[in-house]
């Protein structure tokens, strides 16, 4: 885990027009572990990972995956370093008019040279990792939001990614299944070697599951910390320690009260 | 690890009753030559087999295409009674496999195939048939029950709403229904002239594009037109909001869907399309009167004199009617598969196509029913 960064972000300066987003982000994940982007709703978690993930060109700056820069490669490059990426939007995304099997099984057979038999073996594999054995036949509308999310989970990993995104993972779930959820999540990270990068504000996820966190403060522009959450209750940044305690000085609802301000 | 370009897939009895298969080589999504499945022949020729195992000492890099094999495999064990012992794979796969069987098949999951037999598809479609009629004249008593509610001023009727959309559907269709109506009125004129010239009778194209426009051309050619244009514009934002849930939260305020939307597109469809009509009928007329004066030996004095004399009130006060109705037509289409749409992106694509083939059907048919009508009343 000590090896070098699998993601660098360099400086990252994030603009819509001349409208500055965030400016001078500097992070660095570890292969393998559990990165978590946090911060205020509206800070602009989505659109680090939008550009992480090479869906906005950065201002400035760059994003470096296992020390080659991302952003200053041609088109073909990037496209080829997306198939190393899996990407679980925040409804899951499914495409509405295939079957759940159709949907994990596109990416396969658009990018591999497997039979179609192996193909349907793989699928039905990812579709029971995520607990939804049995229902490849069914339509995205037909399943609940939960499931849908879990679908997208499953045609995420449909090419065995190296780096998994999440974004809001567990935004429209009820505890229990937000909490599956993170085990799954964290079942997956430990059994197929993969790095997961996750934005969320669910306190208790970022608990939970994170090895090394972000906090994106929208009123800076900048990022105010970075380091494993239960480090960062300690945190001289009064901001960073409201945002993991809610805003709750004396009840935090985690592992221990945070030092008094 | 150790890097073995070839992958093998051995199996062999070492001891009586137990098989073992050796895995060697990478065994990933980019592998090519991966061996057949040899365990799940052995499964079936070899009688007495107790136990499967696994020897994955020379295995390189693997991936799920190596989950998903053994995973198969798995389940083959479980349907033919013989012990599947995974201890001798990697941990990532045994986890994997962990995983995969921790939440069970739910025994509803998996459907039966609908009733495919010749009768049960025409009951279904009778029903389906039967159920689209409902709704289709479902909707005609919403607008009814709408449009009196809004003569009594009780309807949720927004006038700046109903602006905007006369705005788009009569201001914005001039371009493109002047462009169609001239090309018509040039098209009616080249026909009547190969013909009528023959006979020396070129000045009588002007009543030929005359009384075609005024009829029948003028107001059929603007409906097609305004149904490609706005039916189906009506549909794919309707549909759209039905998926966006955006119907439902009108519905939850209490805000009636057809008032509040349909409405006051139908209401701009109906008001627009006779003025759109008189509009189509002054540019076909001019497009023959290019024809004439270019090419016959008219001018175009004698053609606008003829063209005066051939409308009648009558066939001018027809070609408006139906333009009204026509118009009625396209917008009850269009916001009748708009409102209809499913809750995906396919629907509406669904709904916005139905939308046009049904409203350009209706108008076509409608015009047919016109036609006897007329001609039975003399008109």
């Amino acid at each position: 885990m000590n090896a070098a960064p699998q993601i660098e972000i360099c400086d990252l300066t994030m603009a819509y027009g001349s409208y500055v987003v965030m400016r001078s982000i500097r992070a660095a994940v570890a292969k393998g572990s559990v990165f978590v982007i946090m911060g205020g709703s509206g800070c602009g978690k989505s659109t680090l990972l939008r550009h992480m993930i090479g869906m906005i060109r950065p201002a400035t700056g760059d994003i470096r995956y296992d020390g080659a820069s991302f952003w200053s490669q041609n088109d073909e490059g990037r496209q080829a370093k997306l198939r190393d990426f899996g990407v679980l939007f925040q409804g899951g995304a499914l495409w509405s008019s295939m079957t759940l099997a159709e949907n994990v099984a596109l990416p396969l057979e658009e990018f591999t040279a497997l039979p179609p038999g192996e193909v349907r073996e793989i699928v039905r594999l990812k579709l029971a990792l995520v607990g939804l054995a049995g229902f490849e036949d069914y339509y995205p509308s037909e399943i609940s939001g939960g499931m849908c999310k879990r679908a997208g989970l499953a045609r995420a990993m449909a090419l065995d990614p190296e780096i998994l995104f999440f974004d809001e993972p567990s935004a429209g779930l009820d505890p229990i299944s937000s909490r599956n959820l993170d085990r799954l999540i964290l079942e997956l990270r430990d059994s197929l070697g993969a790095t997961v990068v996750i934005v969320t504000h669910e306190l208790a996820s970022i608990f939970a599951i994170a090895d090394d966190a972000v906090y994106l403060d929208a009123e800076s522009k900048t990022m105010r910390a970075q380091g494993r959450p239960k480090d960062l209750l300690q945190s001289p940044d009064p901001r960073v320690r409201a945002f993991l305690t809610r805003g709750e000085p004396a009840s935090s609802p985690t592992s221990g009260p945070p030092s008094p301000p | 690890m150790p890097q073995n370009p070839v992958s093998e897939l051995t199996v062999e009895q070492s001891i009586p009753g137990v098989l073992t298969a050796r895995l060697s080589g990478d065994w990933n999504k980019r592998t090519a030559g991966i061996p057949g499945d040899r365990v799940g022949q052995a499964l079936k020729d070899t009688p007495g087999i107790r136990a499967l195992e696994f020897d994955t000492r020379g295995l390189g890099r693997w991936d799920s295409r190596l989950v998903a094999q053994i995973r198969h495999w798995n389940l083959e064990c479980q349907s033919a009674q013989v012990e599947f012992r995974p201890t001798g794979l990697p941990d990532g796969v045994q986890d994997l496999l962990r995983l995969a069987s921790a939440v069970p098949e739910s025994a509803d999951a998996r459907r039966t195939g609908p009733q495919s037999g010749f009768l049960a598809r025409v009951g279904t479609a009778a029903l389906t048939a039967r159920s689209e009629g409902l709704v289709f004249f479902t909707f005609l008593g919403e607008i009814a029950q709408a449009l009196t509610a809004l003569l009594r001023g009780r309807a949720q009727f927004r006038f700046q709403d109903f602006l905007l959309v006369l705005q788009e559907t009569g201001p914005n269709a001039l371009g493109i229904v002047a462009l169609i109506n001239f090309l018509i009125g040039l098209i009616l004129a080249f026909v009547g002239a190969t013909s009528l010239a023959q006979f020396g009778a070129s000045i009588y194209v002007a009543d030929m594009v005359a009384i075609g426009t005024v009829r029948e051309m003028g107001c059929i050619m603007t409906a097609i037109i305004l149904c490609g244009r706005t039916g189906a514009a009506f549909a794919a934002r309707l549909g759209t909001m039905k998926v966006n849930e955006e119907i439902a939260a009108l519905t939850t305020f209490g805000i009636s869907p057809v008032e509040f939307l349909v409405l006051p597109r139908m209401l701009a469809l109906v008001a627009m399309m006779p003025l759109l009509v008189v509009f189509a009928d002054l540019i076909s007329i001019s497009g023959g009167l290019f024809v004439s004066v270019s090419l016959l030996d008219v001018t175009s004095t004698e053609y606008l004199s003829r063209t005066i004399s051939a409308i009648k009130l009558k066939s001018f006060l027809l070609g408006i009617s139906k333009g009204a109705f026509f118009g009625f037509l396209v917008a009850y289409t269009g916001c009748l598969y708009g409102m209809q749409c499913g809750r995906n992106a396919e629907a509406v694509g669904r709904a916005t196509t139905q939308a046009v083939v049904a409203g350009i059907t209706a108008i076509i048919a409608a015009d047919g029913v016109f036609a006897v009508i007329s001609n039975a009343l003399g008109i």
